[in-house]
């Protein structure tokens, strides 16, 4: 097993060696990590391929401030354990950017190392709202929005837009459900919104009457569910039934045509946030067909973020004039740069803005973004 | 207000109540004449809705009244659903019928998973809408809440069956032949009953009632899915444990008893630990009462 290992390693540090042609020569050099191979790997190679893409591009175009771009692809399999190695080797081989993690725990595990050596990380698909809103990760961006975009999202538009007051919050018990609701009931809190009923129900019951009439006693002006559209529509139905007119609001797992397929008429006029729609963006179809033309199939999970990912950063880079870590942080949270996601820059915790949800409500039997 | 709210969760619990005993029932009859847990029987109640959303479609789209609509599919789900509970006692039952009770008990499983993924693979995995049945029409004011119409016509529907069901096996020829059945096989054969011809019969029935329990519900809540069957079977499974398995009285009240527990819980409590308490009072009633609220305790024969 040793010995395997140790040609292993002989044939990398070979290979490093010869695809390094530019070992003296000044290039800056963009580490790309995350699952390159085992069962995640459709989600972190998409990364890998849109890397390419804007590398070939800008190298083509006479790179960033006059050098070109280079690429270290590392492999951390979406484990923790193995992220750690990942990161050192990333930082010893000398990279100047990093576009990864691709899964949560893995980018917790190799932030560290980053942030030690003072190095910018953008993450296409990392979504644990901890790793920006926590503040321990100053050099940690990300093309994604977070967990709690959602809720936040959800909350500034019930007290902005509908103005209520008071609400009832309805989940599914599951890991997905009760999380949105539980992020919801925190910034509902936290907005002064009188949360009068947070309650579970268990999915697949023969009827939801029950907890539709303790909804209708507390009397909320707007009812939020966190969880899938089987169980909303169910409940939404009853609802309406009994002839209850109180506002009803979910998230992604409520963003479905089925939903409305399902509850019919009785959809009409339920709010629910979604992912923005980003397809009628030029840049968003240009990278699919660069995708197209180079590799011959269609981009596979989080492209669009990590083609913006690179670009960002890269971008940053050529603004900030260096590679100097605070000149480059400062460039990401100041510049804007055009991405396939739309125009976005980076807050002060890291996160993209103009990026992320929208509030979708059923007008006609369709789900109609809400500016 | 608070009384509202008592009438209102009590109307609730009723109507769960007694979609299960219309489940139930099934469950009770088909022990009580050859002592087998049927545990494909909440397939049947999601074959009857899954029947009636067909054909109440095809007959919407080709512009039939609503009433006819709702005639046909209900005796259409009834008869969909009675002839699979037929065939389903001949393949899965009879066979083995002589044979220990477990691998009985494991063909009911193993039926059950095969009708589910049959109709996965016929129809779709997908949540499919159902249309509203029966006409939505509004209670006096300030009482609009309390009961809907498909709720009432659910209690409706539900006492209608369990006097039906009551006369068939207290008055008929029929009913006496079963429950000769019920108590001993052997002597009703030799007294001339055709004891496969009565299973059967008892199969068909409880199918029959399971199926409008099935477009009810679906009616009610306005959706299906191929595994709509599973807890709603498990539920009324447990409802006729509760009442004692093999009453058909005592199948109804457990079922009561258990949609009202659950409403009350929900209601008064929490949602939250809404099967927690209902499976706890079941347990709890089992061990202060192990035949069931009406079951009578039988002396096994050595």
């Amino acid at each position: 097993m040793k010995s395997i290992l140790k040609s292993f390693a002989v044939a990398f540090a070979a290979t490093a060696l010869l695809a390094a042609p530019g070992f003296a020569a000044d290039t800056i050099k963009l580490g790309v990590a995350g699952a390159h191979s085992g069962d995640l790997a459709s989600y972190g190679l998409p990364s890998v391929n849109a890397a390419q893409l804007v590398v070939k591009k800008i190298n083509a175009n006479g790179g960033v401030l006059g050098k070109k771009v280079e690429l270290l692809v590392e492999d951390d399999v979406c484990k923790p354990e193995v992220a750690g190695n990942t990161a050192t080797k990333l930082v010893s081989d000398g990279a100047n950017l990093i576009l990864g993690h691709i899964c949560s725990g893995a980018t917790k595990a190799a932030l560290g190392f980053y942030k030690d050596a003072k190095i910018v990380a953008m993450s296409p698909s990392a979504t644990n709202p901890d790793l920006t809103l926590s503040g321990e990760y100053p050099n940690f961006f990300r093309t994604i929005p977070h967990d709690a975009k959602q809720a936040q999202l959800q909350v500034q538009f019930a007290t902005k837009t509908l103005g209520v007051k008071t609400v009832a919050i309805l989940h599914d018990k599951g890991d997905y459900g009760k999380g949105q609701a539980e992020l919801a009931k925190k910034y509902f809190e936290e907005a002064g919104v009188e949360v009068v009923l947070f309650e579970g129900v268990t999915p697949g019951a023969v009827d939801y009457s029950a907890i539709v009439t303790k909804v209708r006693r507390k009397k909320p002006e707007l009812v939020v569910w966190g969880g899938y559209h089987p169980e909303a529509s169910k409940i939404v139905t009853l609802m309406r039934k009994k002839r209850m007119k109180t506002l009803f609001m979910g998230a992604d797992g409520v963003k479905d045509d089925t939903f409305i397929k399902v509850a019919g008429k009785y959809a009409e006029g339920v709010y629910a946030t979604g992912p923005m729609d980003i397809s009628n963006n030029p840049l968003a179809k240009q990278a699919k067909k660069e995708h197209q033309d180079e590799f011959g199939s269609d981009p596979g999970a989080f492209f669009d973020a990590a083609y913006s990912a690179a670009l960002a950063m890269l971008n940053a880079v050529e603004k900030a004039g260096s590679t100097d870590y605070d000149a480059v942080v400062k460039a990401l949270q100041t510049e804007y740069v055009d991405t396939p996601l739309g125009k976005i820059r980076f807050d002060q915790a890291g996160d993209a803005t103009g990026i992320g949800f929208t509030v979708y409500q059923v007008k006609d039997g369709k789900f109609t973004e809400q500016k | 207000m608070e009384f509202d709210f008592f009438l209102e969760l009590f109307f609730g619990g009723l109507t769960r109540g007694s979609i299960y005993a219309l489940i139930a029932l099934g469950y009770t009859m088909v022990y009580g004449i050859i002592q087998l847990i049927n545990f494909a029987h909440g397939e049947i109640y999601m074959i009857g809705a899954f029947t009636g959303l067909i054909v109440s479609s095809v007959l919407t789209m080709a512009g039939f009244p609503q009433l006819a609509v709702v005639v046909v599919a209900a005796c259409a789900a009834v008869i969909y659903a009675c002839s699979y509970g037929y065939t389903m006692e001949k393949i899965a039952y009879k066979p083995l019928r002589n044979a220990p009770r477990l691998s009985a008990l494991i063909s009911a499983i193993g039926m059950s998973l095969f009708l589910q993924n049959y109709v996965l693979l016929a129809q779709t995995s997908d949540f499919l809408p159902f249309p509203s049945l029966i006409p939505d029409f509004e209670f006096w004011e300030p009482y609009a809440h309390i009961m809907t119409s498909p709720e009432l016509v659910i209690i409706i529907t539900t006492i209608v069956v369990m006097i039906g069901l009551t006369f068939l096996i207290k008055f008929t020829q029929v009913g006496k032949a079963m429950r000769a059945t019920s108590q001993d096989q052997t002597m009703a054969a030799l007294l001339g009953v055709n004891v496969d011809r009565i299973i059967s019969i008892t199969f068909v029935v409880g199918s029959a009632t399971a199926a409008i329990g099935g477009l009810l519900i679906a009616s009610h809540i306005g959706q299906i899915n191929f595994y709509m069957g599973f807890i709603a079977g498990i539920k009324a499974f447990v409802a006729a444990v509760l009442g004692g398995i093999g009453s058909i009285p005592g199948a109804v009240l457990g079922s009561l008893v258990l949609g009202w527990t659950e409403s009350f819980f929900t209601g008064y409590i929490s949602s939250d630990y809404e099967d927690v308490f209902a499976f706890l009072f079941l347990v709890l009633i089992l061990i202060f009462r192990p035949s069931g609220i009406l079951g009578r305790s039988e002396t096994q024969k050595v």
